[in-house]
């Protein structure tokens, strides 16, 4: 049954009618978190109204890894099974990722100025976060290089599984070393250290973000099945073009 | 800076800046979504109507 769901022509057909209604709900989830978060949480005791930031930044952060853990499995389907979804997902999620990264970095930068006295310290998590942007931006660099699909698909998969390495020091970063960066307050033993006044719209914005993310993404895996076989019919229609067949010429491409 | 009933204080633009980076990568990312869509889109309507004929038996197209 996977088998055939994961089939590219199957996937735009059964992706096709959820994509409003995921949109639809990525939307609502957000407005009513951003009303949350701006309304109803109260300022924290020692950073006061700059914990506001707290709420995309959270979020974003873990879409980074969310997206990156997605690519890894992703290359795994690439490199062992050779699925064409899989390299699709891949390629898919590299700039979605890529940006929640970016955001995760910028927000934390401008909560770090007036919490911390600094935009940038050369913290273990702090890196190991800009590692993986950095990361990303070099995954995206190389599809652009390669031209054929199928050969960037496995150069691309081992890159993922190399990158991979920097998640769990991401995530144990904050108990590893000694940093500024505050360690777990949502998943820890011994539950979240953070008042349910904070916490319940905080998860709230996470599931808005995810969801909003994983629409993005299933979109973006669509448009890159249409651009594959653009590409392949293209060449398909180059290569009739070169055997001299009477065929419509391939215009406005 | 109050801002309906909340007065965000000292670091609203801190605040108020990281919320606007938000939106505009967020905008960002939906509009390059719809965009590279709809070009895709286009472009494979133009290779499938440019290359219709290849459906016919090749005996028919040289006929």
């Amino acid at each position: 049954m996977w088998t055939r769901l994961a089939h590219p022509g199957h996937f735009l057909r059964w992706t096709a009618p959820l994509m409003p209604w995921l949109a639809g709900l990525s939307g609502a989830l957000l407005a009513f978190g951003l009303y949350l978060t701006w309304f109803t949480v109260p300022p924290d005791y020692q950073q006061g109204e700059t914990v506001r930031i707290m709420y995309i930044h959270v979020p974003a952060a873990w879409l980074g890894v969310f997206f990156y853990g997605a690519m890894a499995v992703s290359a795994l389907g690439t490199l062992v099974w050779r699925h064409p979804l899989a390299d699709v997902a891949q390629r898919a999620a590299a700039p979605i990722g890529a940006a929640f990264t970016l955001i995760c970095l910028v927000t934390g930068s401008l909560w770090g100025k007036p919490m911390w006295g600094t935009y940038w310290v050369w913290d273990a998590r702090l890196t190991s976060m800009l590692v993986l942007f950095l990361i990303y931006c070099g995954i995206i660099a190389l599809w652009r290089t390669i031209e054929d699909p199928n050969r960037a698909a496995r150069a691309i998969a081992i890159l993922t599984l190399v990158g991979a390495v920097n998640l769990p020091i991401i995530k144990f970063s904050v108990n590893w070393w000694s940093t500024l960066h505050q360690p777990a307050s949502i998943m820890r033993m011994g539950g979240s250290s953070i008042d349910p006044s904070m916490l319940y719209p905080l998860l709230e914005m996470i599931l808005a973000f995810t969801l909003l993310g994983i629409t993005l993404h299933l979109n973006a895996m669509r448009t890159e099945i249409l651009r594959r076989r653009v590409r392949a019919l293209t060449i398909r229609e180059a290569e009739r073009l070169d055997t001299g067949l009477p065929l419509g010429a391939v215009q406005g491409l | 800076m109050p801002l309906g009933p909340l007065d965000l204080g000292p670091h609203a633009g801190f605040i108020l800046g990281a919320y606007a980076f938000t939106a505009l990568v967020i905008a960002g990312l939906i509009g390059h979504a719809v965009r590279d869509r709809r070009a895709q889109t286009r472009a494979l309507a133009a290779l499938q109507d440019s290359s219709r004929p290849a459906s016919q038996p090749p005996a028919e197209r040289r006929a």
